[in-house]
């Protein structure tokens, strides 16, 4: 909350812009203001500037502009590790244009190309480099030395793309609607998902599992990671970190710190009599320990370091760890501890603040204690590990090389191998794996394929949050609503089942922040009246007027008046003086000011409002609308600022200007949402009216709208995905929202408008299934194409000899002389446009008889085997083959790409659903004549059972249903945008309703329709109107299998499993239940063994084990008795008799009792 | 217009004549009409027992005689692709089984098989396939035969068009119109594959034994020539050869002769009570197809009454609020407005007069099955 005192006036009088209103009186606040300004335009200009996937273009932009010369920086000379005037050294880090080498030439290249030749898209890092050569240290320099390179995000500054309009992007083969934000590795399209983590730097209480009180602190600095948790147990505070084998005494460390005398540490923490009884029986304990120096306190914690070293070196480790690790990003200057010190009284008096009033604990899962790693952060960390792995590994090389032979030359850069870096960032991006040994960091699935089934899909990857925690934690805490997540993190898109709740989305106007520099803030703090706080007693840092200011976790100082501080800060961003996402949060209860300026804050913009008056008036967005002005003009003349989670805090925003407020007065509205909707995020936002529906429905719809199957991208046609679903006549939604508009949904939609009658029809729609008229599905409506890709390698072996590829054999007579050869054009390949069908060659291919016979005479015909590529599909089916696609990979080897193509109609058992979460199958189809048809001649296009919406409870699938026919029959497309009945952004149901009546409908949108079977009115008014249906992936030809009897395991001799192997279906342990519970025994019998897999066996009647029989004699015989004297035959499954042998291999001897039958 | 099935009769209206006796009002509304309130329509299903009101001593049995007298045709509107007519006097199932045939039933001629010679368009092949498929085609069906499985394409069965444009690179996109196919009367002029047979002629995929210029008139193009089939760009092109053959609605929309056809009951608006004035206004206004207009009663009165009932389209405004008890909504039962939108092959009053041939098919054989 804010308090507007005097000071926050003043400054808010200086900032106002010369034509602002005179403050507003009671009277004029009363006043019924007419129009409202229409602040929509601001959505589409934001959009603009900053795209959808903005914060990992940003973030990445960051690092190859300012964190890769950093890095390089901090470790720019390496030198020799025995003469350290042999050095190298990295100047002027830059990242060229994307292109590869070939035959030493750089070529550049696009994206596309990558995906097409499974290539990487990547772009080499160049250094300008200088060294010494040999024992004269020869001083040489070259200047274009590249140290590797990197994958390039698309879309971001070194990318070809970068700022292209329309037309060039088509000329790149590029979708326009595409968003970027990706890396194309090995011509897979890889996504690095946004991390979440815990804020780092920040002082954290909470409690842990035994119910304690701890303080936490996780440190992350260049140099080091760690974590410093002080807690208190039986009343008594200790320290507890990794590198001591034991928790110690937290005054013991204050002492070791120099903080030797008691008085001073509870000054330090406060002097309010409170602390000091909690503060007791820790002083208590250090002084029963006899520890009253700095050297006794240091010798008591040496003896309890984890790992002592090598002997002698025990002493004074641990004050090496108090420095290095203990809260580690606090810096020690010359020895000085005092920081320090006054970080851990800090963290005391926040413990100790926390036990005695409980609201004043963290909230692990506040937003605002969260921070969003994003793949520039990642890949910086993983660039700097490899730099510093190559750069050892240079050193190392050198080392031996001179070890071995004196002479070699002593040249740094011949050592440096520049694929360390190459193939350690391709590989980490295309497995997903993170592994960086010195932060003991090993992560996997840190990026994923990016998914193209469907537009939404992609964009709904690029915002996706993977959480910290392992899935597999029952608590409910983090995977509950935030109420600090509004409007920053979509609260409907998130995916059902283990990671419920865990992994979020962004919403529409999310940004996520990255590193700014840090020097000139601090400096400015200073000078706007921060006093330092090596000159301030510890009496004098807790005085009850003065505010803690801590700047990215670091404590700068104290401000004694907080709020002027606070103030002109914020005035000095609005002006653009310092940077637009620095944050300044006054914590009133906590006595701090917190700056921040760290990346992977997330944080939104919203209109400043001078005690509830918009700064943006009316002229400005005319303004806007005419081109002359852009969001980033808002952002510079201080109409619209960014907010983080933290500051949200000590603003109150109001949905919209004029609306008032029931217990809110008007004056102390700081600021205004640009718009509602935008708490939701991309795939959230194609919901229409979704605060009509039931919550959870939302969020079904979000996991389904990511299954539809529509237009993927422009380019979809020239893509080489190996499998892509496409509608063959997708539309766009009659009824529309403002975020389908914003992403362009609108023209790459997934769905089709059809026309749905709400009612019973036939009966084979119970169960959500949905009745389906054939002749809309001959006319086209659900129709899909299914391509696959299909890839054949031309092998390369030793000797110079390779596959080769053979036109069709043929015989004399010319007729082919396999049927299965018939789609292959004369150069072997399969002939695009040709009909593929199961068991079709489509790439004839040979492969030598002798694959490793080294160098040897050219290869005869005969050398050769048929080893060609057959399509396995379904019988019955026609396929086409779409597209032959040849291209080299980097191993110069001949890959050929089969794109075979199947269009489908939709049959019955394929999955369709609405924009609300209700899916449901086609359970029928039926003709046209038979529907139900209305007055007007409208036949719907599919039927659904009205059972589908009481526990539902989707209103705004009906409401879709309303605003839809109205928009049909009155020519326009109605909106459904989220929560926008009061912006127009959403057309009421009175309106709609209207539209109706007009045209001729029932206001309510039930028509009378007339039984197509009998013919005469059907018994109630029926609900009918378009809805946008959606068809998702899950279609029943792919899934559809049955087998009589068929292929067996080998070892087993039991049915294969699974549909891909033509697999039996397992009569498992429940169904085998069940038929013992009904008694029906032979078939048991004859299912497990008979269908299964039978075995005759001989068994030895004496000793039970499992004989032979032995077949040129015609006896069977028991090996173990030496005889076949008593021996038996017997029927047991093949799995058993398997089982037996096992046994006996591991040396247990079953034997089997045989009786008479 | 003379149509087959149409009997002319004596002066009786819409009213089904009278027995001897006459049933309560009451039974009578729900024997003859719908009856459409706010909530939910009553009465959808009628009486189909003759005896139903036997107790009262009314017949509603069914006679030739009885049909005879009532049944009437009368044709509304009539262009060359819709027509909407009346016909009154029969059960709603008689009436949906004129629908029913003029949908699924009655036969055209649509484009089965495609011969791709060359496709370099973004339409895949099949997708341009079932385009050409639903193009409605100006040929008369009954000139031809049905293709059965084992036939050989012939100028019975057959119709062969041609499709061959080109965008020539450089040149500004190209929209390729239903209008481009281009009817081949000589048969197809493909070769077959297959190695030529010592034969003089080379096989094609048709055997035409004469032009189909013979058999029709007028040629058998496209019937709308506006329809978009495809795009191409610079370079692009398709060629193909499109065979068109005979069948019914039931096998795939795209031979249903009807782009639809339906009926609908004939609307009744019946006020109840004299409505007056400023009511009278707010009726006149509720309706959106203007069903009540105001009549003058002289000295400043007004009055609403009923002026065209039958544009009624039933949204419930004049039953909803006070004017409920009102205004009484039904349709007649009996009377059935029929409309017929033709795709093109043949007009629509021909393809009505087909579906009653089929229909009259239909009963003979159950007849001769019976017998
Ligand atoms: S139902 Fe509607 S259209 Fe019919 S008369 Fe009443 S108001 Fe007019």
């Amino acid at each position: 909350m804010t308090v507007a005192d005097d000071d926050r006036e003043c400054a808010e009088a200086a900032a106002k812009d010369p034509n602002a209103l005179p403050a507003p009186t009671y009277k004029s606040l009363a006043a019924p203001v007419t129009k409202s300004v229409d602040k929509f335009a601001l959505l589409p200009a934001f959009l603009k500037v900053r795209g959808l996937v903005k914060e990992h273009i940003d973030s990445f932009n960051y690092f190859i502009t300012k964190g890769i010369r950093n890095i390089v920086k901090a470790n720019n000379r390496i030198e020799a590790r025995n003469d350290p005037s042999i050095f190298l050294r990295y100047n002027n880090v830059r990242v060229g244009a994307p292109s590869v080498q070939v035959e030493y030439i750089a070529e550049n290249i696009t994206p596309h190309f990558c995906r097409l030749t499974d290539r990487t898209y990547s772009a080499p890092v160049i250094a300008d480099i200088e060294w010494t050569v040999g024992k004269q240290y020869d001083l040489k320099r070259k200047p274009q030395f590249i140290i590797g390179y990197l994958p390039i995000m698309l879309r971001s500054h070194t990318c070809v793309l970068n700022g292209k309009d329309e037309a060039e992007l088509a000329r790149y083969g590029e979708c326009p609607l595409d968003p970027g934000g990706y890396f194309v590795v090995k011509g897979t399209e890889k996504v690095i998902l946004i991390q979440e983590q815990l804020s780092k730097n920040r002082i954290i209480i909470d409690t842990d599992s035994k119910g304690r009180v701890i303080a936490s602190v996780t440190s992350s600095t260049h140099e080091i990671k760690s974590k410093t948790v002080i807690f208190m147990e039986k009343d008594k505070i200790y320290l507890q970190l990794n590198q001591f084998t034991k928790s110690i005494p937290i005054i013991v460390v204050m002492k070791a710190m120099g903080m030797e005398s008691d008085q001073e540490v509870v000054q330090m923490v406060g002097r309010d009599p409170r602390y000091g009884d909690l503060l007791y029986p820790s002083i208590q304990e250090c002084a029963f320990e006899r520890i009253y120096t700095q050297k006794q306190a240091l010798q008591y914690m040496d003896d309890k370091v984890m790992y002592p070293g090598a002997g002698n070196q025990k002493e004074g480790r641990s004050k090496s760890i108090l420095r290095d690790v203990f809260v580690a990003h606090v810096p020690v200057n010359n020895g000085n501890f005092r920081p320090k010190c006054i970080y851990t009284a800090v963290m005391l008096r926040r413990m100790m603040d926390a036990i005695l009033n409980a609201d004043t604990f963290d909230d692990k899962d506040y937003v605002g204690n969260k921070r969003l790693e994003l793949s520039g952060q990642l890949i910086s960390l993983l660039f700097e590990d490899l730099f510093k792995t190559m750069n050892s590994n240079a050193v190392e090389l050198l080392n031996k090389a001179t070890e071995k032979i004196h002479s070699s030359p002593l040249d740094l850069s011949l050592h440096i191998k520049t694929d360390i870096i190459t193939n350690g960032l391709e590989r980490a991006i295309s497995t997903g794996n993170w592994d960086i040994k010195r932060f003991r960091m090993h992560r996997k699935g840190v990026s994923q394929v990016l998914s193209r089934l469907s537009y939404m899909a992609s964009l709904g990857y690029m915002t996706r949050i993977t959480p910290q925690f392992e899935k597999t934690r029952k608590t409910s805490g983090p995977r509950a609503l935030q109420p600090s997540q509004w409007g920053m993190l979509c609260p409907c898109d998130t995916p059902e089942g283990e990671a419920c709740g865990l992994t979020k989305n962004l919403a529409l106007l999310t940004h996520v922040t990255t590193d700014q520099e840090e020097g000139p803030l601090m400096n400015l703090c200073y000078n706007l009246g921060v006093e330092d706080l090596s000159h301030l007693s510890g009496e004098e840092i807790h005085a009850s007027y003065s505010f803690l200011v801590m700047f990215n976790g670091l404590i700068l100082g104290k401000h004694r008046q907080p709020q002027r501080f606070a103030n002109a800060m914020r005035m000095l961003r609005r002006s653009g003086k310092i940077g637009e996402f620095v944050s300044i949060f006054v914590n009133e209860k906590q006595h701090c000011i917190h700056i921040a300026s760290d990346g992977g804050r997330v944080c939104r913009p919203l209109i400043i409002a001078d005690k509830g008056i918009s700064r943006v008036k009316e002229h400005h967005m005319k303004e806007l609308r005419d081109g002359i002005r852009s969001f980033d003009d808002f952002l510079r003349d201080g109409l619209i600022e960014y907010l983080d989670v933290n500051e949200e805090n000590n603003a109150l925003i109001a949905l919209y200007e004029h609306e008032d407020q029931d217990d809110v007065q008007r004056s102390s509205i700081t600021h205004i949402e640009i718009e509602p909707l935008t708490i939701l995020g991309v795939v959230a936002g194609l919901i229409p009216y979704p605060h009509h529906n039931q919550s959870p429905r939302n969020t079904y719809q979000c996991a389904m709208g990511k299954q539809a199957m529509g237009n993927v991208a422009y380019n979809q046609l020239f893509r080489a995905d190996s499998l892509l679903y496409l509608l063959v006549y997708a539309q766009r939604p009659l009824l529309t929202t403002k975020t389908i508009e914003l992403v362009g949904y609108d023209k790459l939609g997934a769905g089709q408008n059809a026309t749905v009658a709400v009612m019973s029809f036939t009966g084979y729609d119970i169960e959500d299934a949905i009745v389906m008229n054939k002749s809309s599905l001959d006319r086209g409506f659900g129709r899909c194409i299914a391509m696959k890709k299909y890839t054949v390698t031309k092998e390369k072996y030793d000797g110079g000899f390779s596959d080769r590829i053979v036109k069709p054999q043929r015989g004399k007579d010319g007729a082919l002389l396999k049927q299965n050869m018939r789609a292959l054009d004369e150069d072997g390949f399969a002939a695009p446009g040709q009909i593929i069908r199961n068991h079709d060659i489509y790439v004839n291919k040979q492969t030598p008889k002798n694959t490793n016979r080294g160098s040897g005479p050219p290869l005869t015909d005969r050398d050769y085997k048929d080893s060609p590529a057959v399509y396995k599909g379904v019988d019955g089916e026609t396929t086409v083959v779409d597209r032959v696609m040849l291209c080299s990979d980097t191993n110069d080897r001949l890959i050929i790409k089969c794109i075979i193509r199947h269009t489908r109609r939709p049959e019955v058992g394929d999955k369709f659903s609405s924009r609300h979460g209700q899916k449901g199958v086609c359970g029928t189809i039926v003709q046209q004549e038979d529907f139900p048809f209305s007055e007007r001649g409208i036949c719907p296009d599919l039927i659904m059972n009205p059972h589908g919406f009481p526990s539902r409870m989707t209103i705004g699938k009906m409401i879709e249903l309303l605003g839809g026919k109205a928009g049909v029959s009155s020519g326009q497309f109605h909106y459904g945008s989220a929560f926008g009945e009061p912006s127009g952004n959403a057309d009421t149901v009175e309106d709609i309703s209207y539209t109706l009546v007009k045209h001729g409908f029932s206001y309510n949108g039930k028509d009378l329709l007339y039984s197509g079977i009998v013919g005469h009115p059907v018994q109630s008014y029926i609900f009918m109107g378009p809805i946008y249906y959606q068809k998702l992936k899950h279609m029943v030809i792919d899934k559809m299998h049955a087998r009589a009897s068929g292929p067996r395991v080998l070892l087993t001799r039991q049915p294969t499993e699974g549909r891909s192997r033509d697999g039996g279906l397992r009569l498992g342990e429940m169904e085998r239940d069940c038929l013992i519970a009904y008694g029906a025994s032979m078939l048991i019998f004859e299912r497990l063994l008979i269908s299964s897999d039978p075995y005759q066996v001989q068994v030895c009647r004496k000793c039970g084990l499992l004989g032979y029989y032995n077949h040129k004699l015609k006896t069977s015989y028991c090996s173990m008795c030496k005889n076949g004297e008593n021996m038996a035959k017997m029927r047991m499954p093949y799995a058993c008799k398997l089982l037996f042998q096992e046994l006996q291999a591991m040396n247990v001897v079953p034997r089997l009792k045989l009786t008479e039958g | 217009m003379p149509k087959k099935g149409t009997k002319s009769t004596k002066g009786t209206d819409d009213e089904p004549q009278q027995q001897q006796n006459k049933l309560p009002d009451h039974l009578e509304l729900q024997r003859t009409r719908v009856i459409c309130k706010a909530g939910a329509p009553t009465h959808t299903e009628g009486f189909q027992y003759s005896g139903a009101y036997a107790a009262m001593g009314v017949d509603t049995s069914v006679s030739v005689d009885k049909f005879c007298m009532n049944f009437k045709v009368e044709v509304k509107r009539l262009t060359e692709d819709d027509m909407e007519f009346d016909m009154i006097g029969v059960d709603a199932s008689i009436a949906n089984a004129f629908r029913r045939i003029l949908i699924a039933e009655v036969p055209t001629m649509a484009i089965e098989k495609v011969f791709m010679v060359d496709n370099t368009s973004v339409i895949a092949d099949e997708v341009l396939s079932h385009r050409l498929g639903l193009i409605p085609l100006d040929a008369d069906p009954r000139l031809f035969d049905y293709m059965s499985e084992n036939d050989v394409p012939n100028e019975r069965n057959t119709i062969v068009y041609k499709l061959h444009v080109s965008c020539q690179k450089g040149s500004p996109r190209l929209t390729v119109k239903s209008g481009q196919l281009e009817w081949l009367p000589e048969g197809s002029q493909l070769n077959m594959a297959a190695p030529a047979q010592s034969g003089n002629k080379q096989k094609t995929y048709t055997s035409f034994s004469q032009s189909q210029k013979d058999i029709s008139k007028e040629s058998l193009g496209v019937k709308f020539k506006d329809i978009t089939i495809a795009r191409l760009g610079p370079g692009q092109a398709i060629e193909l050869e499109a065979h068109a053959v005979k069948g019914i609605g039931k096998v795939h929309a795209k031979w249903s002769p009807v782009a639809t056809a339906w009926y609908k009951m004939l609307p009744e608006v019946v006020l109840l009570k004299e409505i007056k004035d400023d009511d009278a206004e707010k009726l006149v206004k509720k309706c959106p197809v203007n069903v009540f207009d105001i009549e003058d009663l002289g000295n400043g009165e007004k009055r609403a009454v009923v002026t065209k009932p039958r544009s009624c389209t039933l949204c419930r405004e004049c039953v909803m609020g006070p004017s409920e008890e009102q205004v009484r909504l039904t349709r007649v039962r009996d009377h059935f407005i029929f409309t017929i939108e033709s795709t093109g092959a043949l007009p629509p009053e021909v393809l009505f007069t087909e579906a009653v041939k089929i229909l009259e098919e239909k009963c003979e054989r159950v007849i001769s099955e019976l017998s």
